[in-house]
């Protein structure tokens, strides 16, 4: 397992989170740059997530669907902000319509990630700032179909010993 | 994992506002002053006197601060003699911590996979 750190500040609803990852920091970019790594982590097992777009250039955006068991598909954009690779991206992480259109109901959120090497390895560091909490929780509950699957995969386990 | 599951585990687990609640509680803490009347109070409780002294505004000023914060339910009012005690409300900041809680679970298995990934041999990818 990483050493996962994190810090929140509930009065400027921001969050920073600190991983160690056991490999190089170019490595690590990878998995945020090559479409086909990202979507196999960015979504849960049940809400896979599909990179239709992914550019991580100034003023790229990257455009992406979770699928839900039941077909349902939510989609997302990214604004890329600013971009020093393989150690800085920051980007404005938002919802999108069907045809990929930024949803403009929802505030975006801003996320800046760093790669730095540490120790042979490298410590990504994320900070999210909520522009407000209907925000936070808009993007809590399109994460929150990965705690459900989880638990919810463990109760039918039980159910069907 | 029917679509009526997520919704009662979101229900359970989220938060318990209404859309309206969080629009007050996201316009109350979104004024600097604001965010700083709440820190005091929750830190301990204080007239609204008391509190106006602390800043270089009205207590007229002050007074419409406290108003808001308290119809977002950030904080309570209390009549105490000749004055209005200020009480921070700690359920309503909870129910922010908790989103946040909810964000940074959803992260702490986001790394969970990229680690999953980087541990693969190389060239699987």
């Amino acid at each position: 397992m990483p050493t996962i750190t994190s810090e929140k500040d509930v009065d400027a609803l921001t969050m920073t989170f600190t991983a160690h990852f056991d490999a190089s920091v170019e490595r690590v970019w990878q998995v945020w740059e090559d479409p086909r790594q990202l979507e196999r982590w960015w979504g849960p097992p049940d809400y896979p997530a599909t990179f239709e777009r992914l550019e991580l250039t100034p003023d790229g955006t990257a455009l992406y669907y979770m699928t839900g068991p039941d077909g349902e598909k939510i989609w997302g954009r990214w604004t890329v902000t600013h971009v020093d690779r393989p150690n800085r991206l920051e980007f404005e992480d938002g919802f999108a319509d069907a045809d990929g259109n930024p949803d403009t109901s929802i505030d975006t959120t801003v996320s800046v990630i760093t790669l730095e090497s540490v120790d042979g390895g490298t410590r990504m560091t994320l900070l999210s700032q909520f522009p407000n909490l209907e925000t936070l929780q808009q993007m809590v509950e399109m994460g929150m179909v990965e705690g459900m699957t989880g638990a919810l995969a463990q109760i039918d386990a039980i159910l069907a010993a | 994992m029917s679509p009526a599951g997520a919704l009662t585990y979101n229900q359970m687990v989220v938060i318990e506002l209404t859309d309206a609640e969080i629009d007050l509680v996201f316009h109350a803490l979104a004024d600097s002053t604001r965010r700083s009347i709440v820190t005091r109070v929750i830190d301990h409780e204080q007239s609204v006197s008391a509190l106006a002294s602390q800043y270089l505004m009205s207590f007229a000023a002050i007074q419409k601060h406290v108003a808001v914060l308290e119809r977002a339910s950030l904080v309570t009012k209390q009549r105490r003699g000749r004055e209005r005690i200020v009480h921070g409300n700690p359920d309503m900041l909870a129910a922010a911590a908790r989103l946040l809680d909810s964000y940074e679970q959803l992260w702490r298995e986001r790394i969970t996979r990229i680690d999953d990934i980087l541990r693969e041999p190389h060239g699987k990818d």
